[in-house]
């Protein structure tokens, strides 16, 4: 089965992210990865879901049911530009820690902690070059790992702003008290 | 500036202020303040104490598909709450505009398991168009608002509004100037021209087109629009079983229903058919059998207002996403005149003729009687619905409500339904057996002029009669209830003669004396055991100033037929038993 990636603006109201996961279990589909965090725009959110579909279309079809969900694009075939971070504690006693600096320093990747016998790393990357950062340090001994989900955003001017769908919220009570 | 209200007048108030009249429910210790505040509105907002939620939940879902307004039922939290789930469940299958109004423990004790404390809102996540918790008092006249709004437009459904119970209790000044803030919301009503254009020259280049005529005929109240569509080309009509009443049966145009159930000759020019125009219908199993094998000829143009109907189960070659009656409107706006529709009128009668031959030779209505089997039976089922079907089209001025098994579909099959839309109510897409005796009370609530009558199966009529109760104490005197008892739940045996060895495991059913439990309740109560005697007791329940049930005590083991076995073609269809 294809792997699609799936951008979504949502109202940024309490439940919503639980409607689509709902959804999306309903129809026995696996998430492979998830991340949702706040737009540009006041009380909307942005969602990138990675998920394995035979049919996709339907997914977005009945993605677009939920009141909540303003737009839903399917960016697996767009330009985009795609994230994800992972930290990793691992093992790295003095003497091999000189090694691991110098792995860091081709990763582009961060040593955020230092313990006696531990360093925390915090690497940012394509999903593939995360993959092979992790395979790489993992002789070392991973004692923890962390990874978000994939976020995702389309090249160039196309994309979805969500102000072009929101208006600036006007009734002064009731919207905020929703959030 | 207004003075404070408490939430639970808010709620009243903004009730009365979307158009609610009625509302069928339980009261309990979390939504008490509702009921405290609802005795100061009790002049303008009609409570009916239901004995189940369940049966406030069905009542609410009888009352709107008879009128097209919303539906409301009322329950306590915990188990009030989640005897609703089945009627929530059954209106987000039918499309049915509910709204569900749910007390919870106070928001102190929320998620805590307090008494009488679950998680409403997400049981009914899957089961619900869309559901609110409300903790704050403030948020009231916004939810209420928003609330009636998504269940009652778009493609319609039921929504629930959880409310702890101390933001009923709670004042404020209510904002009542709400403007919505949807974003995501924007239901399409209108159909795309360039699309209508494209059916339209489909349509007109066929030989052998049909119309399937769905639920959302009904909804949209587009069923004169179909008909003059129809007869402009003259395309024969299927209604499928919620599309009943989109078109009179006894129109030349009409052709009958669709499906498992439905007749020889529809199945077949289904199969057959050069074009097939679905408006208002989605599709469902039941309809299509086994869809790879649905309408192997036929260009397929779809109208539905829920794009995501669109493709879902059938594919599509011409999808429309729109109101029907909008999209109705279009099509005869963009028709070309008569004048050019001459050549497509002589394909349009041979085809229809066609169609009618085809109905004589297989079982059409009249035939079906006529079995040999049935001579020697005391009470065929038939006999009831042909008296039924007799008496309402020659009286007029009623509305039928339909439960789930064999009973349904033989009133679907062998009733003329002649008396346009929302005469027929019944569960179709969840197939909740214990529907009719609660819906008909809120079918009768909206029209207490007109004879309502449930057809019931002895074993759906058991799941929720106490709503009898409820029917007296309203002093509904238009409810008349036939069971069609045979002592079995009759489409499970059903299927067990035909492919599981007779194997009658769970399916032979007792019950009381109907007619005593009738009696006991304070109707009248009719037991018929003949042919014969169908008639009289018919009459004797039109007569009678009060609710009156019959119990119709037919043969036991009658089959329903046409069938099409599940996952089979639609052109497979078995006629009798031998062909099983």
């Amino acid at each position: 089965m294809k792997k699609h990636t799936i951008v979504a603006l949502l109202q940024d109201r309490p439940g919503v992210l639980s409607r689509v996961i709902g959804l999306i279990r309903r129809r026995g589909y696996n998430i492979e990865s998830l991340a949702v965090g706040h737009s540009e725009t006041a009380g909307v959110s942005r969602l990138t879901l990675v998920v394995e579909s035979e049919d996709v279309e339907q997914v977005v079809k009945q993605l677009y049911r939920l009141i909540e969900v303003i737009k839903v694009s399917d960016v697996t075939d767009d330009p985009t530009v795609e994230r994800e971070m992972t930290m990793i504690k691992l093992h790295a006693p003095p003497a091999a820690r000189h090694e691991i600096i110098s792995m860091c320093s081709v990763f582009g990747a961060r040593i955020v902690d230092v313990g006696s016998n531990t360093m925390i790393i915090e690497m940012t990357g394509t999903p593939g070059k995360v993959e092979n950062f992790i395979e790489v340090v993992r002789p070392y001994g991973i004692k923890e790992m962390m990874r978000t989900g994939r976020i995702a955003m389309v090249r160039g001017a196309r994309g979805h702003n969500a102000s072009e769908y929101v208006e600036p919220a006007t009734n002064g009570v009731a919207v905020p008290a929703l959030n | 500036m207004t003075k404070p209200l408490t939430g639970a007048q808010i709620m009243c108030e903004a009730l009365i202020r979307e158009g609610v009249e009625v509302m069928f429910g339980i009261p309990g210790g979390a939504i008490m303040p509702f009921y405290y505040a609802m005795w100061d509105y009790r002049d303008r907002l009609r409570h009916v104490l239901c004995r189940h939620e369940q049966g406030a939940g069905h009542a609410a879902e009888g009352y709107a598909r008879a009128t097209g307004k919303i539906g409301v039922c009322i329950g306590t939290s915990g188990p009030g709450a989640t005897n609703l789930v089945t009627p929530i469940a059954d209106a987000m299958m039918d499309s049915t505009p509910l709204l569900a109004i749910t007390g919870q423990v106070g928001s102190h004790v929320l998620g805590k398991d307090a008494f009488q404390e679950t998680d409403i809102t997400g049981i009914t996540m899957p089961i619900t168009k869309h559901n609110y918790l409300v903790k704050n008092v403030d948020e009231l006249p916004y939810v209420f608002k928003e609330a009636i709004h998504i269940a009652t437009t778009g493609r319609p459904g039921p929504v629930l509004i959880d409310i702890t119970k101390d933001a009923m209790q709670k004042t404020t000044v209510p904002n009542w100037d709400i403007k919505l803030n949807l974003p995501g919301y924007k239901p399409t009503y209108q159909g795309n021209r360039r699309q209508i254009r494209e059916a339209i020259k489909l349509l007109i280049s066929a030989k052998k087109p049909l119309i399937i005529a769905g639920h959302g005929i009904i909804m949209a109240g587009a069923h004169r629009e179909l008909q003059e569509f129809a007869e402009r080309l003259r395309i024969p009509v299927i209604t499928t079983l919620h599309g009943i009443g989109a078109i009179p049966e006894n129109h030349p145009l009409a052709i009958g229903m669709p499906g498992m159930h439905g007749w020889v000759h529809v199945n077949r020019a289904i199969q057959e058919c050069d074009v097939l125009f679905n408006i208002g219908g989605r599709f469902d199993d039941r309809v299509t059998g086994k869809a790879s094998t649905f309408a192997p000829h036929a260009r397929i143009i779809h109208v539905d207002i829920d794009p995501s109907e669109i493709g879902k189960n059938v594919r599509v070659d011409v999808p429309i996403v729109g109101d029907a009656r909008l999209v109705l409107q279009a099509l005869l706006e963009d028709l070309p005149p008569p004048s050019e529709l001459a050549e497509l009128h002589t394909h349009a009668s041979d085809w229809m003729e066609h169609i009618r031959e085809m109905q004589d030779k297989h079982q059409g209505k009249q035939q079906y009687k006529n079995r040999a089997a049935m001579a020697n039976m005391s009470l065929p089922p038939h006999d009831v619905y042909e008296a039924l079907s007799r008496t309402l089209n020659a009286r007029g001025n009623y509305r039928v409500v339909t439960d789930v098994g064999q009973h349904q579909m033989w009133a679907a099959q062998l009733i003329d339904w002649n008396h346009g839309p929302r005469t027929h109510i019944t569960s179709g897409g969840a197939g909740t057996m214990g529907f009719a005796v609660p819906a008909a009370l809120g079918v009768a609530i909206a029209y207490p002029n007109e004879t309502v009558w449930a057809i019931v199966g002895d074993g759906g009529f058991q799941m929720t009669n106490q709503e009898m109760a409820t029917i007296v104490q309203e002093g509904l005197k238009n409810v008349k209830v036939a069971v069609i008892n045979n002592g079995y739940l009759g489409m499970v045996r059903q299927w067990q003669e035909l492919f599981e060895h007779k194997r009658y495991s769970g399916t032979p059913l007792s019950g009381p004396n109907f007619a005593k439990l009738a009696e006991a309740y304070g109707w009248k109560g009719l037991t018929v055991e003949r042919s014969e005697d169908v008639q009289a007791a018919i009459d004797e329940a039109h007569a009678t100033d009060g609710p009156v049930l019959i119990d119709f005590r037919v043969e036991r083991e009658v089959n329903v037929f046409p069938m099409v076995p599940q996952n089979k073609s639609i052109g497979e269809m078995i006629l009798s038993e031998s062909q099983a």
